[in-house]
């Protein structure tokens, strides 16, 4: 039997970007939160000295562990989903922070075409522009209504960057400036510049100086030290809740933070949540933690998850096209960033030193700022030279034809090791009809719960999409000046490795209820007390990664959430749009 | 070519170059410990060499010594000795291995491994046509999986893993040359190796070119992770590939276009353990 706690004015489920957002916005204006999140407890100290490439990268230390729970995995909805089994393989974040503790750090902020999509496309295209099937929408909020809240989440992170020349407007600088730019950054860059496109310093939250951001939280100068991306930063100098939203709600007395509080179940009655269940995973104990307001924050998967076990709105049917949750699940994957590495004989870069965000990108193939009236997709890709810093596991890249194995390959790998370069196309992704979640009819979790299924085809759109990218990413290589050429290969098919953490939907925002399960203020609309933040409300894939979105969305429902416990109701109108 | 090695940091530079303020961390005793050790060893001796056979290198896992021979001669032509730098077997990539599958990771205690483990057929791509809609799965369920995907659906550990893949290759070298796969001359065992590397040999319902795929990986890792797993022994993969190991950063020398060697410095070193 579970035990009852104590009412709270507002649980979090989930500490990652959205949680913390959500939690130090809604404690400084007074209310009681309780935050809950699965994984560990951890602090940024806990990072000192972890820079070991095997136990991170290639062990995945701070990945959730699939021990008892993944998610299963299809093509079509008339295959049988099989269980992703490796760790490896699905990447998704746990402990205190969420995913955002082993992010790059990479930032763009989605355009304005992303929030109209559907409008913008018809106007300029026509209907017919848009294939049947493709499921994509306005979202119910433009870029102007949402810019402020992306220049405080850029406030609260501490970016460091320079405007994109291509870029929406934008009301306030980056709070840092750019990254130090190295010469394989500089080649990009002035390689692209002189055949016509526009390329800039990529920003990131990677500090460039010492930043203390309007919470009072102060976070060290970036390093360089390459060990980045899947590892926490052991100079605290890389953006995340750990460094900045957490800490702020912990200091107003407001907000309480349980570790290793895995929640189960929203509970409601009569259309109102009243708190959740959840299991502590050290002790097997179940608690009730009954609230005014349930937010649920955690993992795209979790968030949607919990709705479906909860039996929590209507599961999408992909046969009848109805229903909303788990609708519009779409994600980037290994298959969607393909582009062309180049070898060069006569120089060597410095790859092992880097950061997560450290890049050159340009947006001249981006959204809609080209023209797709030829061209057999809509939507495009950012391309980026990113210098992460290469270990030595992973630096073994080699020119096509060279075997992976044996004398040859060590000679080339040893010889290559620094004289190679990837330009990337990092492609949108439009959701389809037949690409959801569900729950899984044959594989359960430890408690008996059904696990999470994906379904997932790969499209002609992502196809085209990735060749026309893979084509512009060779012609800047080639302005690089690389002596050997290597371009990605277009993929048969999703090969269910879902590496990069990038997966969204299912939860997605929308103005029309028959399509939609939030609003513009991420508040469910079949339970006005229930918000549903993060990736999960995402109803498109734009060409860039999604945390700054995140961000800016969690700020917005924070605004909503505290509007809902002054006055209550819906905070925005549902409209009949069909789509 | 630059040897940055003389040119170390002073703690105070350093403190004032990374602008190290926040939270209490540099007056951390780790963080503390951690810059003294990084800091002071600029007078030591970094290059010396430990010739002695380190004393961690026996087997853990491994309890046949046929099959730690045959895997030792595998991981050998996957990375082998030339004119470069020690192979597989010099960098101690078998104890690598040995020591990798007698913990967590060989006994896949963070994978999911609840069955059923229905029976896969590989394809040669995805046919969309053709395809049985078997909505619940058991264990006498046929899975089409393409054979480009990578999907671990066995209930094998990858320690058994390994004890089933390495027992085929000697099969398959008795089966095809008539002798032990040590025995073999190195062409015959590449050979043995490619068939294992195109998925033409068949165990236990498990494609050998994933078995293939497993070992190669498992080897890179073994010749380019830090010594403290047993492997990469003395740094020497580091020193071949000019990769400095971990570092407190590079602020100083990231806009520097010559290519930059430094003496590798391990986990031992950026720990401050000796």
């Amino acid at each position: 039997m579970a035990t009852k706690l104590d009412k709270v004015d507002v649980v979090v489920v989930g500490s990652g970007w959205a949680g913390g957002v959500v939690s130090a916005e809604l404690s400084k204006a007074g209310y009681k939160i309780v935050m809950l999140e699965r994984g560990k407890d951890q602090k940024r100290s806990d990072f000192i000295g972890v820079k070991d490439e095997l136990r991170y990268t290639n062990r995945h230390e701070m990945i959730e562990k699939l021990t008892n729970d993944t998610i299963t995995s299809r093509v079509s909805i008339s295959d049988a989903a099989l269980p992703v089994r490796l760790h490896k393989e699905m990447n998704v974040g746990t402990a205190l922070g969420g995913g955002s503790m082993h992010w790059a750090g990479s930032v763009y902020r989605w355009r304005s075409y992303d929030f109209e999509i559907r409008s913008k496309t018809v106007e300029r295209y026509g209907e017919s522009k848009i294939p049947e099937g493709m499921q994509i929408r306005d979202w119910g909020i433009t870029y102007d209504e949402l810019e402020p809240y992306y220049a405080k989440w850029e406030l609260t992170a501490g970016i460091s960057g320079e405007p994109d020349p291509l870029g929406d407007h934008r009301s306030i600088d980056y709070p840092n400036p750019p990254m130090l730019a190295s010469p394989a950054i500089k080649l990009f860059k002035e390689s692209a510049k002189n055949i016509g496109l526009n390329p800039y310093q990529m920003a990131s939250g990677n500090m460039s100086q010492t930043y203390t951001n309007p919470d009072g939280e102060t976070m060290n100068q970036c390093m360089f030290c390459a060990f980045c991306t899947m590892y926490g930063c052991d100079f605290s100098s890389k953006s995340d809740p750990l460094a900045t939203v957490l800490p702020t709600a912990q200091k107003t007395g407001n907000c309480e933070i349980r570790t290793d509080s895995l929640v189960r179940r929203v509970i409601h009655e009569n259309g109102k949540a009243t708190g959740v269940m959840y299991t502590d995973t050290k002790t097997g104990q179940e608690f009730i933690q009954p609230a005014d307001v349930v937010v649920l924050a955690a993992f795209t998967f979790s968030n949607n998850r919990l709705l479906m076990l909860s039996e929590i709105g209507e599961i999408y049917n992909p046969e009848t096209r109805k229903g909303t949750i788990g609708r519009n699940f779409t994600g980037q994957f290994n298959s969607t960033f393909l582009g062309a590495r180049g070898f060069f004989e006569d120089k060597k870069f410095n790859y092992y030193m880097g950061a997560g965000g450290l890049g050159g990108a340009l947006s001249d193939y981006d959204a809609d700022i080209f023209d797709h009236t030829d061209l057999d997709f809509i939507h495009g890709g950012g391309i980026e030279l990113r210098q992460y810093g290469d270990a030595a596991i992973k630096n073994n890249f080699v020119p096509k034809g060279t075997p992976s194995w044996g004398p040859e390959f060590k000679e080339k790998s040893l010889h290559y090791a620094y004289r190679s370069l990837i330009v990337w196309y990092s492609a949108a992704v439009m959701p389809w009809w037949h690409n959801y979640m569900d729950l899984d009819p044959t594989y359960k979790d430890e408690f008996g719960d059904p696990l999470l299924r994906i379904t997932n085809k790969i499209t002609d759109q992502d196809r085209n999409i990735a060749a026309f990218g893979i084509e512009k990413c060779a012609e800047i290589m080639e302005a690089m000046g690389a002596d050997i050429i290597d371009k990605d290969e277009l993929p048969d098919q999703f090969d269910h490795t879902y590496e990069g953490m990038h997966y969204i939907g299912g939860v997605a925002m929308g103005e029309d209820p028959e399509t939609s399960a939030v609003n513009n203020y991420l508040q469910m609309w079949e339970m006005e007390n229930l918000f549903v933040v993060g990736g999960s409300a995402l109803p498109h894939f734009s060409s860039h990664h999604p945390t700054p979105t995140i961000g800016a969305l969690a700020y917005r429902a924070a605004e909503g959430i505290e509007k809902f416990l002054k006055e209550g109701g819906m905070l925005a109108e549902p409209k009949k749009v069909g789509y | 070519m630059t040897n940055k090695d003389s040119k170390g940091m002073s703690r105070r530079n350093f403190l004032k170059s990374s602008g190290l303020v926040a939270g209490g961390l540099v007056g951390g005793s780790l963080f503390g410990g951690l810059l003294t050790s990084q800091l002071q060893k600029g007078e030591k001796d970094n290059t010396k060499q430990v010739t002695a056979e380190p004393s961690f290198e026996a087997r853990t896992f491994f309890s046949r010594n046929e099959d730690f021979d045959i895997l030792s001669a595998a991981v050998e032509r996957i990375f082998p000795e030339d004119s470069r730098g020690s192979g597989a077997i010099g960098l101690g990539v078998p104890y690598f291995i040995d020591r990798q599958l007698s913990g967590d990771w060989g006994r896949n205690a963070n994978d999911y491994m609840h069955g059923p483990f229905p029976t896969i057929k590989k394809t040669d791509s995805y046919q969309e046509e053709n395809r049985s809609n078997n909505d619940v799965i058991n264990t006498s369920t046929e899975v089409l999986v393409p054979a480009n995907t990578p999907r671990y659906q066995t209930k094998m550990n990858r320690g058994v893993f390994f004890l089933e893949g390495l027992r085929a290759m000697e099969q398959t070298s008795k089966d095809k040359f008539g002798d032990r796969f040590v025995k073999l001359e190195t062409e015959q065992q590449d050979e043995v190796l490619k068939m294992f590397e195109n998925g033409e040999v068949q165990f236990n319902g498990v494609d050998s070119a994933d078995f293939f795929s497993l070992l190669r990986q498992t080897t890179i890792e073994g010749v380019y992770a830090d010594p403290v797993y047993g492997g990469n022994r003395n740094m020497e993969a580091w020193r071949m590939k000019e990769f400095p190991g971990p570092r407190m950063g590079f602020m100083n020398d990231i806009e520097t276009e010559e290519f930059l060697v430094m003496e590798p410095e391990s986990l031992r070193n950026y720990q401050g353990h000796n």
